[in-house]
């Protein structure tokens, strides 16, 4: 059944990365325990900053999660067949980075034994209620898929047809995710800074910049410890799917800023103030913010360079740097700065505590724990046919 | 009767389909929310706040003391774990993108008694994904803290920061419980429930009642002769960020 058996052979080196992730998912737990009892009081949010890196770092991975469409939408609509060995790497991707943001929605809720309540009176008028449905939708596909696909090629059977408009449903349902999460916050007029169209649009482009960065990691990490290996071509078009997303993406923020700053609106340049220049000398996330317009920047340099790109190994900082730079934009500093400054003006510094940064890293060695198991059963597959 | 396994499965299948599309029709019928200026309700109760009276004497605290003790409301030293139902901030935080320079300088050492607005289109009522906070037809925005989950959804939408979040547990800093009024636990939002308790009995709301100058009013927005539209009528009034269409109940008469 799923072939997990597959996952408890392996080298020692598998089983010390292993032993390594569970024991991080360890000290996550404790420290989600200490939560529980003592009260969303242990990390650094407060009355003024009221969603911190937990909610910042979901929004992040629901990009992640969705990004998957860039390996499934060329391989099955454009026959982009270079993407035939890594489809499933992008859907099993896609299943650890859904399950990492239900966690971190779930060790963000004040009363997380009462989380059912959203399925139980179902309020259509939410965007949280459509989240919730649209990621669990997006978890049900892709299960789905990657089991059905992974059957088939170590039987070597060929998938049943009723599989390919599961498939195609999964591409737009890939956008939805990531819709509905921008739509959590540019519904909300009180938070100038989220309160654009452009939202939903950015965090698309900086999903598909994100992802496939990652996704290019993965490839390389295998090839190098595994007998999987993916393909330079796979490799060199993720790279080029990189450079035109993070293009996009840098293009959009220029549009947000040109917007913001030309019209000189006191209420909309203020959270853009905070996050760049610091207000009234607070500059607690500039370093956040300029940290990752200057790794945005040199990676795109090193993309739109095509002889530096072909490059693998710059290829791969590039990807680094692509990684870090959008995971300090969205998973931090983009949401952070809808509270500073607060309705009542209030400028209050928020930076994570040690034990919310426990439970973070746990909730990345879950996702770490189910990549790694996934592929180690996918190479197996592969090694097996 | 004897009933084969997918026979069984049809009806539990069925079931779960009738139940659950019974709980939709539900949800989308409760989508409005109801009770605007203009719903036909009978009541909408508002709150007036006279500036004038209000700021002779600055340093009284009669209102916030009155509603802390009648709701049981922590006092926590840390400002980031602060829990808040109605309290006082300058002129120019309550109203900040009403502001000239010159208005600051007149104005900016004056401070105010903010507390929920009550709206007729509440942001917070929308966000809420498990109606734990409603709007009555009497235009009281409620809470339910027994459903709450704590995401602070509403939180995020409210735009006069009117809610907090028990992100310990309050109950060690509450230094005299009212056993009439319920305590919260770590991990819900709380904020003003205009005195819900007390309307229930036909007494206004502490706040009002306990504020030495009168300048607080409260009343029906609904009937025309009511006090507060009276003096709604008499004077210039303002209420806090019109223009997002929350269509606040909290008035200040300037």
């Amino acid at each position: 059944m799923f072939m997990l058996e597959k996952a408890i052979v392996g080298s020692r080196r598998y089983w010390s990365w292993v032993i390594f992730l569970l024991l991080l998912m360890s000290v996550g737990l404790v420290c989600y325990l200490r939560q529980l009892n003592y009260g969303l009081g242990i990390t650094g949010m407060s009355r003024d900053v009221s969603w911190g890196i937990y909610i910042a770092q979901f929004t992040f991975f629901v990009g992640v999660a969705a990004s998957a469409v860039m390996v499934v939408l060329p391989y099955y609509l454009h026959d982009v067949k270079q993407f035939s060995q890594i489809t499933i790497l992008g859907e099993f991707l896609a299943i650890s980075a859904v399950t990492m943001c239900m966690l971190f929605i779930f060790v963000d809720m004040g009363q997380p034994a009462r989380v059912l309540n959203v399925l139980l009176y179902p309020t259509l008028h939410s965007m949280m209620f459509w989240d919730m449905i649209s990621l669990s939708g997006y978890l049900l596909l892709n299960a789905l898929i990657s089991v059905v696909m992974l059957h088939s090629e170590s039987t070597g059977v060929p998938a049943p047809h009723w599989i390919k408009p599961i498939i195609i449903l999964s591409i737009p349902w890939a956008v939805s995710i990531h819709t509905v999460t921008a739509f959590l916050y540019n519904g909300l007029p009180a938070r100038s800074i989220w309160f654009t169209a452009l939202l939903a649009p950015r965090f698309l482009a900086s999903a598909f910049a994100s992802g496939p960065a990652l996704l290019i990691l993965l490839c390389m990490i295998l090839r190098r410890f595994t007998t999987f290996d993916a393909g330079h071509e796979a490799i060199r078009k993720l790279g080029v799917i990189v450079t035109y997303a993070m293009t996009v993406n840098i293009f959009f923020l220029l549009l947000e800023l040109f917007t913001v700053f030309y019209s000189g609106v006191p209420e909309e340049v203020e959270s853009f103030d905070y996050l760049l220049m610091g207000l009234h000398g607070n500059r607690h996330l500039a370093p956040v913010m300029w940290g990752s317009v200057l790794l945005g920047v040199v990676a795109l340099v090193a993309l739109l360079v095509p002889r530096f790109r072909r490059n693998e190994r710059v290829l791969a900082l590039a990807s680094v740097f692509v990684f870090m730079s959008l995971w300090l934009e969205k998973g931090m500093g983009l949401i952070v700065a809808g509270f500073v400054p607060s309705p009542l003006g209030s400028i209050t510094q928020y930076s994570p505590t040690a034990p919310e940064w426990a439970i973070v890293m746990g909730v990345w060695a879950t996702g770490a724990l189910m990549i790694t198991v996934f592929y180690r059963i996918a190479v197996s597959v592969r090694e097996a046919s | 009767m004897k009933i084969t396994r997918k026979q069984f499965l049809q009806i539990a299948g069925a079931s779960a389909v009738a139940a659950g599309a019974g709980k939709l029709v539900t949800a989308v019928g409760q989508t409005e929310p109801s009770g605007t200026a203009s719903s036909g309700a009978k009541t909408r109760w508002g709150m007036v706040i006279d500036f004038q009276k209000c700021r002779k004497d600055e340093g009284c605290s009669d209102c916030l003391n009155a509603c802390r003790l009648a709701h049981n409301i922590p006092q926590i030293p840390d400002r980031a774990h602060e829990v808040k139902w109605i309290w006082k901030e300058p002129y120019d935080r309550v109203f900040p993108f009403e502001q000239t320079d010159y208005t600051r300088q007149a104005f900016d050492s004056h401070i105010l008694p903010i507390l929920c607005n009550h709206c007729g289109t509440p942001a917070c009522v929308k966000v809420c994904p498990t109606q734990a906070t409603w709007k009555r037809e009497d235009g009281v925005v409620m809470m339910d803290w027994h459903r709450c989950i704590g995401c602070r959804y509403c939180m995020a939408a409210c735009p006069y920061g009117s809610r907090s979040f028990n992100w310990i547990d309050p109950r060690p800093y509450i230094s005299h419980i009212n056993p009439d009024f319920p305590t919260r636990e770590k991990g819900v939002v709380e904020k003003c429930n205009f005195c819900e308790e007390r309307l229930a009995v036909g007494k206004p709301p502490a706040c009002v009642e306990a504020c030495p100058n009168k300048a607080l009013l409260f009343g029906n927005l609904e009937d025309e002769n009511s006090n507060v539209r009276q003096a709604l009528r008499a004077r210039m009034c303002v209420c806090r960020q019109p223009e997002l269409g929350t269509s606040p109940s909290v008035f200040y008469l300037m």
